[in-house]
């Protein structure tokens, strides 16, 4: 055999490491208000393009700009910068919270709140999230208690789970927000058999499927396709690029496919891609997506394009793996900055007022804090029972259960 | 009173739930226009329609997600893998998922899905359509299992697996599937409408779940059993002239360990049979428990008799198989007080 003619085994590799200059010259960023707007019912082989671009509408000097501008009164927009200001609080001293030892585990959404906030308010009440642990901003944007989320982090006796899970896993049906699991994908394929049986049930409730980057590798990414595919289920399938799924960066998920979106056209379904650091293009692509769902003509994929400035999760170190000023470099910047700087150029906020608003903020997430501390942390005050250890694996506890629980002495 | 086959029987519970329940959905390979490779959805599409009773990709995996959705939503799904050998594509769907909804929502969404497979050797399947997983599942907080062994418990288990709160694995004895069978292959085989259990009542009625059966009673020793199993014990026993008392045990998890220490105080013997492999496989939870909750009774040591520890052959099918001669021995064994 010739030199030539050996194989050479391919492993992809980030532009840059740790130590060296953070670099995304790579990413081709379009600009704001340059992608089309298509009416819901384009036929989906018109616009395969759209998975290689990027829907943006603010643009550097903050105004807002094309066909997909224009959906959102300034009211709305300020709750929607006050939502985001409000998840950021709430990481912060979330994260914060763990290092205190009040709790043993917590995952922030630095730089990636737009996508969640924005996205909850194109749904309808009754509508069904099915997310990651990196969406809470569908239970801030619809006004989750802050308490609820936090006794759940603390795993107190008011956590409303129980003490059973993780931090960050929560769940509401109320508020459209599936049982959080740590399995990564696998609510992808549940949301597409959720939203089949809105549509077997002649309803107009439609659902929205959650995945990240990296778990796009997962198998339950597949089959939800195919599902969302052949059943034109009514679904929007959102993958949240932030670049990074822990320490890999997003070429070994996504391989030669160019970007998630693309992944989409194989299986005949529209796919987006929209700047995930624009509160407005994050909004009006969701918009379109859940449109199109609700007037039966199936499932969307919208790929975020953003970046993970935060660690991973509060056992991760970035700076083992990437640049420390990686999203410093990021260019499409800070959703919050971006929307505050929007409402500036539109003469409904100031930076006085953003300072105001962002103690005014703190506040709230403090006095949240203190009342969900007073039902107990993770090893001091109130505590779940250890009977609750016991409930809930099936409907009716049996009788093995039932000595289990006796032999605990519970 | 109608005699039908365990197909038929299934087919029956499935139509009588479809009729009195909206909400129950069937779905699977070739589930849906072709009725299914073993028939047991036939008719039901057009019955139905298309919403209700349809065909799927062949994912798995996608199968048991979309159900677990489908049931979050609140509706009753009761899908179809084809083969219990096929079924790993779906474990994490089964074990991380549906087994724990309930508990990680406290109760916020539940999981009454029925996950239906055809389970089980002695037939020429070979490596992937002769296994018995059932340990795989009884292993899982969270689930409920379920064997049955004849068209009757067939039909009154699976309805009752369906208005079941919780996610149920419902393995179906392929070989059960058109007549008893023994063991005993180098004779005719009897189709149900020639035995008692094929009679099936009409229209709807429940055979509760986590409750065994005494199919024989007996004062000489307890056999555990399920499946094809069951038939194969009544054979041994009519063989070695044992007294034996066999105990179908119809759902593996939760279990009637209640029925099991009654009968295993009475006898102070007890013989395990499955098809599944023997390490690690349901019969050694049978006979932990039947030590801890019966040993001052026994006089014997507790026998498994199982598949070996080897993947499903194909020629080798009856020097496989748990058959007669087999338990026979086991039994003489066991009554003899040898371990």
């Amino acid at each position: 055999m010739t030199e030539a003619g050996k194989l050479r085994f391919h492993v992809p590799e980030p532009e840059v490491r740790p130590g060296g200059t953070p670099d995304f010259s790579n990413v081709t960023i379009p600009k704001a208000g340059s992608v089309a707007r298509p009416e819901i019912d384009v036929d989906p082989r018109t616009i395969r393009d759209m998975a290689f671009s990027i829907i943006r509408v603010l643009n550097r000097n903050g105004e807002a700009v094309g066909p997909w501008a224009g959906l959102l009164t300034s009211d709305e927009l300020l709750e929607g910068l006050r939502h985001m200001m409000t998840l950021r609080a709430f990481d912060a001293r979330m994260q914060m919270a763990q290092r205190q030892g009040k709790t043993s585990f917590y995952m922030q959404h630095l730089g990636e709140e737009a996508v969640s906030c924005a996205f909850r308010k194109a749904l309808a009440p009754g509508d069904m999230n099915f997310p990651t642990y990196r969406q809470a901003g569908l239970l801030i944007a619809d006004d989750y208690p802050m308490v609820s989320m936090m006794n759940q982090i603390y795993s107190n006796e008011a956590d409303p789970l129980k003490g059973r899970q993780l931090p960050v896993m929560y769940s509401s049906k109320e508020h459209g927000f599936f049982s959080i699991s740590g399995n990564l994908a696998t609510q992808y394929i549940q949301a597409v058999g959720w939203a089949m049986a809105s549509a077997i049930s002649n309803d107009s409730r439609i659902a929205a499927a959650w995945i990240g980057d990296g778990s796009t590798a997962e198998s339950d990414f597949h089959a939800a396709l195919v599902f969302a595919s052949t059943y034109k289920a009514p679904v929007v399938l959102n993958v949240v690029n932030n670049q990074w799924a822990i320490s890999t960066f997003q070429g070994i998920a996504r391989g030669g496919s160019g970007t998630f979106a693309a992944r989409g056209l194989g299986f005949g379904i529209p796919s987006l891609r929209v700047d995930g650091n624009d509160y407005l293009a994050v909004h009006a692509v969701a918009k379109w997506a859940v449109e199109r769902a609700r007037a039966n003509l199936g499932p969307t994929l919208v790929e975020y394009v953003t970046y993970r400035v935060g660690a991973h999760s509060t056992s991760d170190d970035p700076s083992a793996y990437r640049p420390k000023a990686e999203s410093d470099a990021w260019p499409l910047g800070d959703p919050v900055v971006r929307l505050k700087n929007h409402l500036i150029k539109l003469g409904v906020w100031s930076e006085e007022r953003h300072s105001q608003a962002e103690a005014e903020i703190l506040d709230t997430v403090i006095a949240a804090q203190k009342e969900a501390e007073g039902h107990g942390t993770l090893h001091a005050g109130g505590k779940p029972s250890a009977r609750d250890m016991f409930e809930g694996v099936y409907a009716e506890m049996p009788q093995h259960l039932r000595r289990q629980r006796q032999q605990a002495g519970v | 009173m109608p005699r039908r086959t365990m197909i038929e029987a299934i087919r029956d519970a499935m139509d009588v739930s479809m009729g009195l329940d909206e909400r129950v959905i069937v779905y699977g390979e070739d589930v849906g226009f072709f009725g299914g490779v073993f028939r047991c959805t036939q008719g039901l599409q057009a019955k139905y329609g298309k919403s209700r009773c349809f065909d799927a990709p062949i994912s798995e995996a996608g199968i048991v997600g979309s159900a677990i959705g489908m049931a979050a939503y609140g509706l009753r799904p009761c899908v179809e893998v084809q083969f219990a050998d096929y079924v790993y594509p779906a474990y994490d769907q089964i074990v991380s998922e549906a087994a724990r909804l309930r508990y990680r929502s406290n109760g916020d969404f539940t999981c009454p899905i029925v996950v239906r497979m055809p389970t089980g050797g002695g037939i020429f399947g070979g490596q992937t359509h002769s296994q018995s997983p059932e340990a795989l599942f009884t292993h899982v907080s969270g689930l409920k299992v379920v064997v049955p062994s004849n068209p009757a418990d067939a039909k009154g288990l699976l309805i009752a697996a369906i208005e079941d709160p919780d996610p149920v694995i419902f393995l179906e004895p392929k070989r059960l599937y058109n007549g008893p069978f023994d063991g005993h292959h180098d004779r005719p085989v009897t189709p149900w409408s020639k035995h008692e259990l094929g009679e099936v009542v009409d229209g709807h009625y429940t055979v509760p779940l986590g409750k065994a059966v005494v199919r024989r009673s007996g004062e000489a020793l307890t056999v555990l059993a399920y499946g094809t199993m069951v038939y194969v014990a009544e054979a041994a026993v009519a063989e070695t002239g044992i007294d034996a008392e066999i105990i179908d045990l119809r759902t593996l998890l939760p279990l009637d360990l209640e029925t099991i220490v009654a009968s295993v105080r009475k006898t102070g013997r007890c013989v395990v049979v499955h098809e599944a492999t023997l390490t690690s496989g349901f019969g050694a939870e049978l006979a932990a428990l039947v030590q801890e909750n019966c040993f001052y009774h026994l006089e014997a040591p507790v026998k498994r008799v199982a598949g070996w520890d080897t993947p499903y052959p194909h020629a080798q099918e009856w020097d496989y198989f748990p058959g007669p001669a087999r338990v026979g021995r086991a039994l003489v064994e066991t009554m003899e007080g040898e371990s």
